[in-house]
């Protein structure tokens, strides 16, 4: 099948050989090695954001309180929101999809594993160039229409931290035209512009790579609908990315033109239109929530049934639930603008749109329910954030409704009982969803489980925490906290419950101390996993932990939904789930095959290129921001020769090195021969003859 | 039996425990001058019948769904006991996937038809409105009365029982025009004029906020709604349309009179004065700050942030000349650096422009 053999050999470059050290982790194309990458920077960047957010909470404590300089604030929340969505649920959504998505439909890599290794690192790349504004980034006051320059105190206004104030300050949402260069002049938000464009770049690479992956890698008899919802979900973002950032890399691409070329898309004075803008803002902004929450929905999906030992109720309800929630998502992307003018016939018309949301999003909830209920809950960690994504969700979900009442909305937008919402949604929601999946398959990175102890005291601060932090800020809003603001004045009477949430933003930050120490304390001393800790349905967990290289020593064979679980129960005739009396020497011999493969497994060789690739974008960047100089001019050039160069040599690369080409078997493919005789392991008996391969 | 009752206590404890909590988080423990919930005129009523209504119905979906985990996290939780038998391996119900379709778009089919027939009702101002110009700025609003041909800032001057029409625009940015008591917010766009139905029922003192993040002191973008009776409101326009007296050598004014005229703040301020060689008129389309011939009339400056609660306008203003972008950071307004005789002299003068 590989043309390597007639490939003339290039002997300018040779692959990297290292799996270990620095060079490994760089040149790597392993899957799992590239999840655990984006995940560890996804948190580190979680740890930023939250960083920032307790900022931003010691300020709003107290009214009129002068903690923060104003331009620090507006810099903080810009930064906060930009760092979670772009550099933190995207991103560790990545890492589950990268590491979790071919072990759940028993691959051994992704379809491109070089382009896999290009998306990770160009967002490394992008992540570092976003936040070297807080170094190189200005951010100075506007000029005013006449040319009249708006004034600051010497330090700044009241406040301190006011350095802080040189990175990006118009909002994540970067309205116009307060965020073009009229209004906002100095370098920041430039960063802000392409940085996020380099972040677009490489979810759009990602999800390419990710649904090639999963319509042709799918193991023998994994049919659409046997994939665990988690690989559905992950298809569904994939598809979302793929329509919605080349939406927003326009719209980027614009504010990036208005900025540093004078072009005048959003300029309103000279005939632009700002409301533009926002329009294609929210055609992407909007897709981009489902991106953000769809992952966490189908980590629940996976943790529900099997801690409440019972299958996923309703599972192609679910399943197709997701993606009504995606295609309704493209035409709901006004609702984020009600308040801005738009007519009374749009305005009801994205209303209805919006409603419609709820009924998948109700679908989905009332199926988890019916999964939980009846079964018998193992209340463990996972499960804890798994319920805790349901109960949160909901909220999130009902305040969600109360938006799509377009007068109803008049009055909320653009208060705290938005930001209440959008956290239950992304905070209640996402994240609880994301922990729920760190502790479920923690034990596939390190072969051992988090401790449970520490997991469950975790959860329950971070409920308490969140709650205490989110909850009230229903209220604020309503009581007419508007959102963005730096001070609020003591005579609105908001002070008391401000308060109460700061405290509680601090004690969801303890609870995310002690899960960073159970993480570092359970990778060495946890205790130790076995194959199967959890009593897992999916066939992931028929693979030894940590998993090996090559995922599955033997293709998988898959006969049904839930495969892994009925090759350990059987059902009695009432119904009842009954072990098979040969499933724990059937996990042992599991365990030995999938430790020792028949034949030795070749797997993708890693390579230099997608790094250099990635590497050359941000130095483009950086020069398109100074183009006007020399220094930037140069950068650009320096920059297009890395990357063009990368691009020749990684179409020039031999597959593999010659040296290797000793055995016979295919890079990332599963060969026909290794399973045959094993197969029987993996397959149901009952239903063999059902095995029917996909394409 | 024993253990059931045990469980349904601790279960009744639970929920006690959290209604108690909901109860607290209810009362009211501060004024809130912002609120949405005690709407002033018809148009805020009319949506918050629609919040309430909405919001009864997620609180019921809301109990359901909690009620349901519950019940779970109690009744089905695995015990770890040897008796408790596996679960039956139940894979969905069709009759189910269609009740909760069906109930639901239900329900959100019911509240499409009050939320469409209200988003009509309360965009299209009626024809015999007054009519007000809404300006926005980086960061206050300017009121202009079309047919009075009058500029006020920062205060809007209404009649109790009357409609008014607000038609907005802004010279920069997006800003957000909105007064929680009186109607939902709508944005202030430049190079566009939007319309928002304002009206009250009483007179008062109404709050409202730039709700668009606007830029650097967005947080210090706010307004007031003076509603007053409809006799005290043509005396007001009556008021306001005449100009203020030229002070004259030797008045207690003319220092104040003097360090306007000397000190830049001709550049940007507009003051009518009963002689009209004398009047400072910035030409409208040029870059300005808000009009001073009725200064006084105003209880609140400087995007109705100051005077701050137990603070008089004179106490306030001393802080305000004294450093403009210490107080609202991003400020037009420069700080002067004006003597603390010139301040004194100014507040004089400004006090006098009733």
């Amino acid at each position: 099948m590989t043309a390597t053999a007639e490939r003339p050999a290039t002997t300018i470059f040779r692959r990297p050989k290292s799996k270990t050290g620095l060079w490994g982790w760089i040149t790597t194309v392993d899957h799992k090695k590239i999840g655990i990458m984006y995940g560890y920077a996804a948190f580190t960047f979680f740890v930023i954001g939250g960083v920032e957010a307790l900022l931003l909470r010691i300020q709003l404590a107290q009214a009129n309180a002068e903690f923060l300089t104003a331009g620090a604030y507006n810099a903080l929340f810009t930064m906060h929101g930009t760092t979670m969505i772009f550099l933190f649920v995207m991103p560790v959504s990545a890492a589950f999809m990268n590491y979790m998505l071919p072990l759940l439909i028993g691959a051994r890599d992704v379809a491109f594993p070089r382009l896999n290794a290009l998306s990770w690192w160009i967002f490394f790349f992008g992540g570092i160039f976003l936040y070297s504004t807080f170094i190189f980034g200005t951010s100075v006051p506007p000029v005013g229409p006449d040319g009249i320059t708006g004034n600051l105190a010497a330090g700044g206004g009241p406040g301190t931290f006011n350095f802080l104030a040189s990175s990006p300050d118009g909002g994540w949402f970067c309205y116009q035209p307060n965020c073009g260069p009229l209004y906002s002049p100095g370098t920041a938000m430039d960063y802000w512009a392409l940085g996020v464009q380099m972040l677009g770049l490489a979810s759009l690479v990602s999800a390419v790579n990710f649904i090639v992956t999963v319509f042709n890698m799918r193991a023998k008899g994994m049919r659409l609908l046997r994939m665990p919802v988690f690989a559905w979900m992950s298809t569904v973002v994939a598809f979302l990315l793929l329509f919605s950032l080349p939406i927003i890399a326009v719209a980027l691409f614009m504010v990036t033109f208005d900025r540093q070329f004078g072009s005048l898309f959003f300029a309103a004075d000279l005939g632009g239109d700002p409301i533009l803008w926002q329009h294609l803002f929210w055609l992407f902004g909007h897709p981009e929530v489902y991106i953000l929450i769809l992952p966490a929905m189908g980590i629940v999906s996976e943790v529900l049934p099997v801690f409440s030992r019972k299958p996923l109720f309703g599972y192609s309800a679910v399943v197709f639930a997701g993606a009504a929630i995606a295609f309704l998502g493209f035409g709901v992307w006004a609702h984020h603008m009600f308040a801005s003018g738009i007519t009374p016939v749009a305005q009801a018309a994205f209303g209805l749109a919006t409603m419609t949301i709820a009924i998948p999003t109700g679908i989905k909830i009332f199926n988890w329910l019916g999964t939980m209920w009846g079964g018998k809950v193992w209340l463990s960690t996972p499960m804890l954030f798994a319920m805790g994504f349901v109960a949160m969700f909901t909220i999130g979900g009902l305040s969600g409704v109360t938006h799509s009442i377009v007068p109803s909305d008049w009055q909320q937008t653009d208060t705290y009982y938005i930001v209440a919402h959008f956290h239950y949604v992304l905070f209640g929601g996402a994240v609880f969803g994301i922990f729920a999946g760190l502790y479920y398959w923690f034990p596939k990175l390190t072969g051992r489980v988090m401790s449970d102890r520490l997991g469950k005291t975790h959860f329950w601060l971070m409920f308490t925490g969140f709650n205490l932090t989110f909850a009230p800020m229903h209220w604020l809003g309503l009581q007419g906290m508007v959102r963005r603001t730096w001070k609020y004045a003591p005579e609105a009477g908001l002070e008391f419950w401000n308060l109460m949430e700061t405290i509680g933003a601090f004690i969801i930050a303890l609870s995310i101390a002690i899960f960073m120490y159970n993480w570092y304390h359970s990778r060495r001393r946890g205790e130790i996993s076995g194959l199967d800790p959890w009593d897992a349905r999916t066939i992931e967990w028929t693979i030894p932990n940590p998993t090996p290289e090559y995922n599955f020593a033997q293709a998988p064979r898959v006969t049904r939904l839930d495969h892994f679980w009925h090759m350990k129960y059987d059902e009695d005739e009432e119904g009842r789930a009954v072990r098979r009396p040969e499933a724990d020497e059937m996990l042992t011999r599991l365990e030995y095959d999938g430790l020792n493969p028949a034949r030795p497994i070749h797997l993708p060789a890693p390579s230099y290129f997608p790094f250099v690739m990635a590497l050359g974008i941000p130095i483009i960047f950086y020069g398109i921001i100074y183009h006007t100089t020399v220094f930037g001019k140069a950068l650009i050039a320096i920059g297009a020769v890395l990357s063009l160069s990368a691009l020749i040599g990684w179409a020039i690369e031999p597959l593999e090195e010659p040296m290797d080409h000793d055995e016979e078997a295919e890079p990332g493919d599963e060969s026909g021969g290794v399973e045959i005789e094993r197969a029987d392991f993996l397959t149901d008996d009952e239903t063999a003859e059902e095995v029917v391969p996909d394409e | 039996m024993a253990l059931i009752r045990r469980r349904l206590t601790r279960l009744a404890a639970l929920v006690g425990s959290a209604l108690t909590l909901s109860a607290c988080s209810i009362i009211e423990l501060e004024d809130n001058p912002l609120t949405t919930f005690e709407p002033a005129g018809p148009f805020a009523d009319k949506i918050d019948g629609l919040f309430w209504m909405v919001f009864w119905i997620a609180t019921g979906v809301f109990v359901f769904v909690m009620g349901a985990l519950i019940v779970i996290m109690f009744v089905f939780r695995d015990r770890g006991r040897e008796d408790q038998k596996q679960p039956r391996q139940l894979h969905g119900s069709p009759k189910l996937e269609v009740l909760w379709t069906v109930i639901p778009a239900l329900i959100l089919a019911a509240i499409a038809v009050p939320t469409v027939s209200a988003t009509f009702d309360l965009t299209e101002c009626s024809p015999d409105a007054m009519e007000v110009e809404v300006i926005g700025h980086q960061w206050w609003f300017e009121y202009h009365y079309p047919d009075a041909d009058i500029y006020s800032a920062n205060v809007l001057v209404m009649p109790a029982g009357e409609e008014v029409c607000a038609q907005m625009t802004s010279v920069d940015v997006i800003h957000s025009f909105w007064i929680p008591a009186l109607n939902g917010k709508r944005d202030v766009v430049p190079g566009q004029t939007t319309t928002l139905r304002l009206q009250a029922d009483e007179p008062g003192d109404y709050w409202g906020h730039c709700a668009e993040f606007c830029g650097l002191s967005h947080s210090l973008m706010r307004t007031r709604v003076q509603v007053v009776s409809s006799s005290e409101f043509d005396q007001w326009l009556q008021n306001q349309q005449g100009p203020a007296t030229l002070p004259q050598d030797g008045d207690p004014t003319y220092d104040g009179y003097q360090v306007y005229l000397n000190k830049q703040c001709i550049q940007c301020h507009t003051v009518r004065f009963d002689d009209p060689d004398a009047s400072n008129i910035i030409p409208p389309g040029a870059f300005n700050g808000p009009e001073l011939t009725h200064f006084a009339s105003r209880n609140v400056f400087a995007g109705a942030i100051l005077p701050e609660e137990n603070e008089t306008r004179s106490e306030a203003l001393k802080e305000w000349l004294a450093n403009p972008p210490q107080v609202k950071p991003g400020s037009f307004m420069p700080d002067l650096a004006l003597t603390e005789q010139e301040i004194d002299a100014l507040i004089v003068w400004l006090e006098s422009l009733e």
